[in-house]
């Protein structure tokens, strides 16, 4: 049973600032017009388009319209029932049984089945994925009594609100009868998936585009309504923002446009800037500290660095008031689990200079106390300026800070792996429940080279403890207090520093109708989505 | 690579004989930068920090030890660097290229699908800022010191100054977005059935932007060369000596003082040769043309050591063909290096 409402429009809506343009998101009410092509940009070519294998935004982002996972997010009832009509986890938590939706085929004609998510579980999900791996590790078999209900087993108790919240990220659905007999690494179908969605793949031209076209054999009478989406590979920001102006492209996800581009965007006549349905996929800015190094175990030193940084400084000069100050690991837009009442380290640079006094790290006679070398995370243009910033703000309070620079391979490498950075600037994402991606930059006794995880040496018994408690309390209530407690310490300890939350940004033409309407948008099936006449 | 007279072999029998002599001398030139190519690409990637699967889990934001461990695994990169260096020159030899990692696919196809790409803009864009460049040129030297000098020098200084990028984003939001004649990228037009001499024409049109604006940024190379080239013939004995015979002004012009002056120009169409294959990333990015400057740049940084090889190994020989085709060229421009010229003075 769905038992988690909130209403995550309002909330959002709350925190966007003034300056945004509120959109209130077109639900329709006016009668879709049924065709047209919808053309969207895009940045990344995937090497691997198969969503049950890479849960990645880079990927959802264009095959969660031809893979469609269990449940998707939204905004009224926290999850929508897509393959899946219900589910139920059992009381001790080893089973979770899920009743499929009827009369759904792939696209090449063939039923929909129990078989085939007993596969992309056992198959996919546990051996494969990215994110599965972790969170259907204790998966042991996938019964499936009749071809409309599968019941996941688990070898120790697994909560039920872990495998819905994490329903719309990790079970993209593959068809077994395609891919049972198949090297999953190398089979084709991973450049030309095959699914269920509302859209079919049809054609890429690589360093062009990418062609979706409409699923005639779609479950949802009447749906989807466009006939075709085109992804066109447009890498230049300024390139996509000149494109939207001219019509060429009718859609822009994932703040691909610049910031500063985006208010002369939204003054013209037809063309829309949207802060929302981005709810479920938000990325974080962290400050990562490497307690390697003497003065970062230190966490009076720790401290000192948050209560240096100007959180609204990042928010309103890096961001230009598209992100909002953190005040721990979970971003406040995810209503169910964000904890208030946690430590706030304000901006105050005397109590900074003081607690790094207190720490025995005195200011040399050039003001210098001692020297950090930070390395920001190269991919977004935030993430690098954000570094930049940080540099200013620690010089401030007599802390000299390095930035060393690499790409995104060498950053992975000497970040993760080598433990080779004093500081870095992460971007982790928040995907939906704590224990998916957040609690992990967090646990203790990770082996190095686990990437967007805690390489930053910190180990805290008591941390362990909560994080553990987290993926074994089955009772929901009660679990989603061990995440406020999990809050309250990530944020006394501060091993690291949740800065920012990102707040993405759609840029749309108006005659493109249902946009921003559920948490995870722009990775989402598009199936409501139509272009008015 | 571009200088002609050291890689003469000494006077052959016949005129054909010499000419395939000629070009099989020059290939086998090539052979040992080729081979040092393919070792360099290897160690630089070495060099760099990170590997392929570094670059993969920096784009998909997440994986755990199991997911790296056995990609490493499919791409070959467990083992030490010995036995993949061993690997990747036993395949070179045979001229196999492998899988790009990046893309998933033989990277003869990768390359192949973006060459035609880059090779329409490269050559256009050069050919049209090398013509340009010899007809400012040299009417710069005739009225040298004259205002038209003056302002054909200072509009190309000009334009060189401006970076790339930015003179086609100009371009973009003047012709593309406010006067709406042209394309703002990409190589034709989306879904658009033109017919056969419609789709070359389409071609073209979304041509035009990216190709100006690399012809834009290469004018005043070929403009400054061309004019210095012209004013230091201008100085020769036998142009003096044709004008002494009184032969008519436009002939001493294009005969004894243009075609002489183009050796330079020429060279610096072999030499620039090099950035043929490069392609320009930044207009290729601006552009959203997929070409191989672009593609080079992903390959470093997706750490994809097999398809940078292949695109700096392709690169190699196009320059070494260049340059036998820009030694020939000389030939023609000037009786005193042509082939075998012994024989005909």
């Amino acid at each position: 049973m769905i038992d988690r409402l909130w209403n995550m429009a309002s909330c959002a809506s709350a925190l966007l600032l003034a300056s945004t343009l509120m959109m209130a998101p077109s639900f329709a009410q006016e009668t879709p017009s049924k065709g047209g092509t919808l053309v969207v940009a895009n940045d990344t070519e995937p090497r691997n388009l198969n969503p049950a294998i890479v849960a990645s935004n880079g990927v959802f982002f264009i095959a969660s319209k031809i893979v469609e996972p269990l449940a998707e997010m939204d905004y009224e009832d926290g999850l929508r029932p897509l393959l899946a009509e219900s589910w139920k986890a059992a009381d001790d938590g080893l089973s979770f049984t899920l009743n499929l939706r009827d009369g759904v085929s792939w696209s090449d004609g063939n039923p929909f089945t129990s078989a085939d998510v007993a596969f992309s579980a056992m198959n996919v999900w546990k051996e494969k994925q990215n994110i599965g791996r972790q969170i259907f590790r204790n998966l042991v078999a996938v019964d499936t009594p009749d071809d409309k209900t599968a019941i996941l087993r688990f070898s120790e108790p697994t909560p039920g609100q872990l495998i819905e919240n994490a329903m719309p990220a990790v079970t993209a659905v593959l068809p077994a009868h395609l891919l049972k007999d198949e090297n999953l690494d190398e089979a084709a179908y991973n450049a030309a998936p095959v699914g269920t969605g509302p859209f079919v793949f049809t054609e890429h031209k690589p360093g062009e585009l990418y062609r979706l076209s409409r699923n005639e054999n779609y479950w949802r009478d009447g749906q989807p309504y466009l006939d075709q989406i085109v992804y066109r590979v447009l890498p230049d920001p300024g390139a996509k923002a000149a494109a939207l102006e001219t019509g060429d492209i009718h859609v822009t996800a994932f703040s691909a446009v610049p910031l500063t581009d985006m208010a002369r965007l939204d003054a013209i006549d037809g063309i829309s800037v949207i802060s929302e349905g981005y709810e479920g996929i938000t990325y974080n800015i962290t400050l990562d500290m490497n307690h390697r190094r003497k003065e970062l175990a230190n966490p009076l030193v720790r401290k000192a660095i948050a209560h240096a940084i100007n959180q609204e400084f990042l928010v309103d000069v890096v961001f230009l008031g598209y992100a909002t100050a953190a005040t721990g690991p979970v971003p406040p837009t995810a209503k169910e689990f964000y904890a208030e009442d946690t430590v706030r380290y304000d901006f105050d640079t005397a109590k900074a200079n003081e607690l790094l006094d207190e720490a025995g790290y005195p200011r040399d006679a050039d003001g210098k106390r001692f020297s950090l070398r930070l390395r920001p995370a190269p991919w977004f243009q935030q993430t690098r300026d954000t570094g930049d910033y940080v540099r200013q703000a620690l010089a401030e309070v007599g802390i000299d800070v390095e930035i060393v620079t690499a790409d995104p391979g060498g950053h992975i490498k000497a970040v993760y792996t080598d433990h080779d950075y004093d500081l870095a600037i992460g971007s982790p994402v928040w995907r939906n429940d704590p224990a998916i991606s957040t609690t992990i930059l967090y646990q203790g006794g990770l082996d190095a080279g686990i990437p967007f995880a805690n390489q930053w040496g910190y180990d805290s018994e008591e941390m362990n403890g909560i994080i553990a408690r987290g993926i074994s309390t089955l009772d929901t209530a009660e679990r989603t207090e061990v995440y406020k407690d999990f809050q309250r310490l990530a944020q006394d300890d501060l091993p690291i520093i949740f800065l920012t939350h990102f707040t993405f940004i759609t840029v749309a033409r108006d005659e493109v109708k249902n946009v921003s309407n559920n948490p995870r948008w722009a990775t989402s099936g598009w199936a409501d989505t139509w272009i008015a006449k | 690579m571009t200088s002609h007279s050291d890689s003469m072999p000494n006077a052959p029998p016949s005129g054909a004989a010499r000419f395939v002599r000629f070009v099989f001398w020059r290939i086998a030139q090539a052979i040992p930068v080729l081979a040092l190519v393919a070792v360099g690409v290897f160690f630089l990637l070495e060099l760099a920090e990170g590997d392929a699967v570094d670059a993969y889990l920096a784009g998909i934001g997440s994986g755990d030890a199991g997911f790296a461990a056995d990609l490493r695994e499919r791409y070959g990169l467990g083992d030490g660097v010995g036995s993949r260096f061993a690997t990747y020159i036993m395949r070179l030899l045979v001229l196999d290229f492998g899988q790009s990692v990046a893309f998933s696919r033989d990277v003869g196809s990768v390359i192949m699908e973006r060459l035609p790409n880059t090779l329409l803009m490269m050559v256009s864009a050069i050919a049209l800022s090398a013509s340009f460049g010899v007809v400012l040129g040299g009417l710069a030297a005739l009225r040298r010191g004259g205002p038209l000098d003056a302002g054909i020098t200072f509009g190309a200084l000009v334009l060189n100054a401006m970076p790339g990028f930015w003179l086609g984003l100009l371009g973009i939001i003047l012709f593309a977005v406010k006067l709406r004649w042209l394309p703002i990228g990409g190589l034709s037009t989306l879904d658009a059935d033109y017919g056969p001499l419609g789709s070359v024409l389409d071609v073209a049109r979304h041509l035009i932007l990216p190709v100006t604006t690399l012809a834009l940024t290469y004018l005043a190379l070929y403009m400054r060369l061309m004019r210095g080239a012209m004013i230091d013939v201008d100085n020769s004995g036998w142009v003096l000596a044709a004008r002494a015979r009184g032969l008519p002004a436009r002939n001493v012009v294009l005969r004894h003082i243009g075609r002489p002056a183009l050796l330079p120009v020429v060279t610096m169409i072999g030499l620039q040769s090099g950035t043929l294959l490069g392609g320009s990333i930044v207009i290729e990015t601006v552009f959203s043309i997929p070409g191989l400057g672009a593609l080079a740049y992903e390959a470093v940084n997706q750490r994809d050591l097999q398809l940078l090889a292949g695109i700096l190994l392709a690169g190699t020989l196009l320059v070494v063909i260049v340059n036998i085709v820009v030694d020939l060229a000389y030939g023609l421009l000037d009786p005193r290096v042509r082939l075998g010229a012994g024989d005909a003075q």
